[in-house]
């Protein structure tokens, strides 16, 4: 059968049906089931998410202070972003206002977030989907060494290193343990890179492997530990004490030096391995531009990063604000996240239950009954799936919606709206990448676009981090080592009644918490998340989200081995943790669920 | 290159004797309840097979012990995964996907039947029979059952495995349990914290093939080399709770000057782990030397203790030490003091756990 979805794709669930799941190299639990058509291309897409934490059920009735800790838990990949969105949202309800170090600070932690979430994707959750580790064994060192010291001036590069790393690669395949390489699909011809290549990416993923956990330390420094650091509203719980006495036990002069330490070589390694490395890659597969979706139609960013403490207005916004539907670059519009009209979520092919389940609700009204029924054209039983019915509910993820448009969000996002909005930061990069791969504008609404974007991100926040430091350190310099606002700490200062919304742009796109709060405690609260957005079902008009939608039209080279299916979920970094947690304003509702 | 020794060579090039190690053969081979030849089948097996084959399974989590296991210092994360197991099936991290994927699953319990290790991140929900976490189109409780069958020891990692974490929050919608809910017959060890400090995540497999035995446990099932103390006995904060000189607000003097955070709502009096000792990130910090009080990520059902911004219990402020000569008639007291205080408090945590208890 042939459906034209209105959000401009045909569906044609006629051939044969192709299931993966489990989706590996992402965070969570994700499905993915196919058609393909007599030449292995993908004609119909449906994405499920396949598991309910219920996290914001769990918020209810709890003090709001707490709430970061909770909800960071919601993901300890993105660790960190759902507890500075959730600070904000309570500050906005409580019409708190930060310090100016409190600002630099969480900058820092969000894009030492964003610096550490993009390199270990693009290493150890993406690689994989472009290198063939097992055609490393076949590379010739020396020419390996030239290759990495005509892209980089990296110093780890000399035949001899490439030689060891090749070594111990093949000892390692040769003892028949292949670890985490095991089964993947080594040979396939969707692989492009020469062995060489395939060798220098072998030796980075694992450099990048010991590196991670070197820029995370900032999260230590400020947060006391990583994953999952400390967070405070009203500000940050770090003091700053750089001269005075009782320093060795605050923020100071040994701990700031640290921290510029670690940006110093997180820029390093950035620039001088990760961009590299990215551009060498996608020279091999720049006529691999499948993969777009619904990016070259319709993106959205809510922006972050704000120059000034408690100014979340589009100007003080160093990540792009805004949203692009229908492809029309020339206008980038305008987003209020308070609008009820505007952010709805639908559970038409969602397994929750509305009461008239054709229309949205906004955030701050939503509603979530869990609801676990299968569609009459599902094979298999309720605890053994074979292959789900699209046309029922199918995944515990919600459908977002912006003013009805299903929306992709992420890196592409928001280097698409920076890029249409004009701003030189986000133009000249992407025109750079472009240029120097020699490829049209359009090439960016791609699988290998979307990790571009990632890569230059990084190396943006990586400059930002340093911006950031240096504000820092110049304010302390100026006499302000304030760290936390506390007029409002105690419960009894705030309003009987008060809702706010606090947002990010986590390393996987917009982030938003809207919370109420009554009589001191949480009343509602509701996270609408990248990976909602992004992992979207069918929404009650028949728009598919952006995975699905970036799945068509791809031809696979082996229809048996999902490889190309997976290199642009993961374009994406998935999170389902994050998706699929939603919460009912009635947590009584919930407690049926407990006791049935 | 270690890569390619066996778990024989590995353990023999760490110093332990071949006795040491024909005794660990015995014991395992009893506890699985094998014949008289079962020591020598393992035996054999760990002479020419190399790597212990390591399962790691994800249920309801959030990845943040994976992401804490990559952390590690010592060993490196690369190490372990490369040259001490043999990390065949990882959903964060491994190659395959769907049946690809599954199909090492199959392999693993018929050609490793007994000596694999299953390392359990996240944890079970029941309702909806058990559909909440789906894996290959089946409940996660299943899949994982069915690896704990075959396994030779469990390893829960994390707060969820452990105790049930944050899903299993009070209303608890998933009916979310920990892993010796639904494995019964296997040897588990807990390893919690949300997350578990990397260094403590890799010491503990570390030290199972090092020494081819289970760490010691205490009565929870936690490694006591490493939850066997509270952060509060190590935490270089300490003398400044005995000395009564408290932070009183956020960002005042007192947090200027490091004293002790236990007003402001800290767990470390009744929370067992590492982290004053072996500290986060290489040694770096931890969260009561970066300003926040512990909220207790390692205890059971820590999320429902009431405020992580609650004191732990309403006491007398100590005599503010102004300098050395006025305290030190009022030492013996202090300390006496602030004995009392540990025991109290631990006791009103274990009462209040034992209501809970009888109330569910």
């Amino acid at each position: 059968m042939t459906i034209q979805t209105p959000n401009g794709f045909t569906l044609d669930n006629s051939g044969k049906r192709v299931v993966v799941d489990p989706v590996t190299r992402i965070e969570g639990h994700l499905r993915v089931e196919v058609n393909l058509d007599g030449d292995n291309v993908i004609r119909n897409a449906v994405s499920t998410g396949t598991m309910w934490r219920g996290i914001e059920v769990i918020l209810k009735g709890r003090d709001p202070r707490d709430a970061w800790a909770f909800t960071e838990r919601i993901c300890g990949v993105c660790t960190g972003t759902h507890a500075l969105t959730s600070v904000r949202a309570v500050e906005d309800a409580l019409a708190i206002k930060i310090p100016e170090n409190a600002n630099s600070i969480r900058n820092l932690m969000q894009l030492t977030l964003q610096a550490h979430d993009h390199l270990v994707h693009f290493y150890h959750l993406h690689a994989l989907d472009w290198v063939d580790v097992v055609s490393a064994l076949k590379a010739d060192p020396k020419a390996t060494s030239a290759l990495a010291q005509s892209i980089s001036p990296w110093p780890l590069s000399s035949p001899g290193y490439f030689k060891d790393i090749q070594g111990r690669l093949t000892r390692f395949v040769e003892s028949g343990q292949l670890g985490p390489f095991k089964n993947g699909y080594w040979g396939n011809p969707a692989y492009k890179l020469p062995p060489e290549a395939n060798l220098m990416a072998v030796a980075h993923y694992l450099e990048a492997l010991d590196f991670q956990k070197e820029i995370v330390k900032i999260h230590t420094i400020y947060g006391g530990k990583n994953p999952h650091p400390n967070w405070l509203v009203g500000g940050v719980p770090c003091a700053i004490n750089v001269d005075g006495v009782g320093a060795v036990g605050a923020v100071n002069m040994e701990r700031l030096n640290y921290v510029s330490s670690i940006i110093d070589q997180t820029n390093d390694f950035i620039n001088q391995v990760y961009i590299p490395d990215l551009m060498a890659i996608a020279s091999f597969y720049k006529d691999w531009l499948y993969g777009g979706g619904l990016s070259s139609k319709c993106v959205m960013s809510y922006g972050d990063i704000p120059e000034h403490a408690n100014d979340y207005s589009e100007k003080s916004l160093k990540l792009p604000r805004g949203a692009i539907i229908n492809g029309n670059l020339s206008e980038v519009l305008p987003i209020d996240l308070r609008n009820p009209d505007e952010i709805q979520e639908f559970v038409v092919h969602s397994w929750y239950k509305y009461p008239d389940e054709t229309k949205g609700l906004h955030p701050w009204d939503g509603v979530t009954e869990p609801n676990f029924v299968l569609g009459p054209n599902t094979k298999g039983t309720r605890t053994n799936i074979e292959q789900l019915d699209e046309a029922a509910k199918y995944s515990f993820i919600k459908a977002p919606r912006w003013k009805g448009n299903a929306m992709e969000v992420g890196p592409l996002a928001r280097w698409v709206i920076g890029y249409a909005q004009g701003k030189p930061e986000f133009k000249e990069p992407v025109q750079k990448v472009l240029t120097d791969l020699g490829l049209p504008v359009t090439a960016l609404f791609s699988t290998l676009g979307r990790t571009a974007a990632r890569g230059l991100e990084a190396q943006w926040a990586g400059a930002q981090m340093r911006y950031f430091q240096d504000k820092l350190m110049a304010n302390i310099k100026a006499g302000d080592s304030s760290t936390a606002n506390v007029d409002k700490w105690r419960p009894e200062t705030w309003p009987r009644e008060t809702k706010g919304v606090g947002f990010t742009e986590a390393p996987r796109g917009a982030l938003g918490h809207w919370i109420r709060i009554k009589d001191g405690k949480i009343d509602n609260y509701q996270a609408v998340v990248p990976t909602t957005w992004n992992g979207s079902p069918r929404d009650p008009k028949g728009n598919i989200g952006a995975f699905e939608a970036s799945l068509m039209n791809t031809p696979m080279a082996v229809p048996d081995q999902p490889l190309e299916i997976i290199r642009t979920l993961h374009s994406f970094d998935p999170c389902l943790a994050c998706s699929t947690h939603v919460m009912s304003p009635d947590g009584q509702e919930m407690a049926k669920v407990e006791v049935r | 290159m270690a890569a390619a020794e066996t778990f024989y060579d590995v353990i023999r090039r760490q110093g332990i004797t071949r006795r040491s190690f024909t005794k660990f053969c015995s014991l395992t081979a009893a506890s699985l309840g094998l014949g008289a030849g079962g020591a020598a089948q393992i035996a054999h097996a760990l002479e020419t097979k190399p790597r212990v084959p390591v399962i790691w399974m994800h249920g309801l989590e959030c990845t943040c012990c994976s992401e804490s296991f990559i952390r590690s210092a010592h060993p490196l994360a690369k190490d372990v995964i490369l040259s001490m197991i043999s990390l065949d099936y990882d959903d964060t991290i491994m190659a395959a996907a769907g049946h690809q994927a599954d199909a090492i699953l199959k392999e693993t319990r018929e050609k490793y039947a007994g000596h694999y290790i299953l390392a359990v991140e996240g944890n079970p929900p029941l309702n909806e029979d058990g559909m909440y976490c789906i894996d290959g189109g089946r409940p996660f409780v299943e899949k994982l059952k069915e690896m704990a069958a075959g396994a030779q020891a469990v390893i829960a990692w994390g707060a969820c495995a452990s105790w049930g974490c944050v899903q299993a929050a009070k209303p608890n919608p998933t009916h979310a349990v920990p892993i010796d809910k639904v494995i019964l017959d296997k040897p588990i060890i807990k390893v919690p914290g949300c997350p578990p400090i990397a260094e403590v995540m890799t010491g503990v497999v570390s030290y199972i093939l090092t020494f081819g035995q289970l760490p010691a446990l205490d009565r929870q099932g936690r490694p006591q080399m490493f939850y066997s103390q509270r952060i509060h006995d190590k935490c270089y904060r300490r003398p400044h709770f005995d000395a009564g000189q408290f932070v009183e607000t956020w960002d005042d003097e007192g947090a200027r000057k490091g004293y002790c955070l236990y007003k402001m709502g800290c767990k470390g009096p009744t929370t067992y782990n590492a982290c004053s000792t072996v500290r986060w990130n290489n040694g770096v910090s931890f969260p009561i030397q970066s300003g926040h009080g512990c909220i207790g990520c390692s205890e059971d059902g820590f999320w429902d203790q009431g405020s992580f911004y609650d004191r732990l219990t309403t006491i007398n402020q100590f005599g503010i030490e102004q300098n050395a000569d006025i305290v030190g008639g009022a030492a013996a007291a202090i300390i006496a003091g602030a004995v009392a205080i540990h025991a109290g408090v631990t006791a009103v945590r274990a009462t209040i756990k034992n209501a809970e208890k009888t109330g569910a």
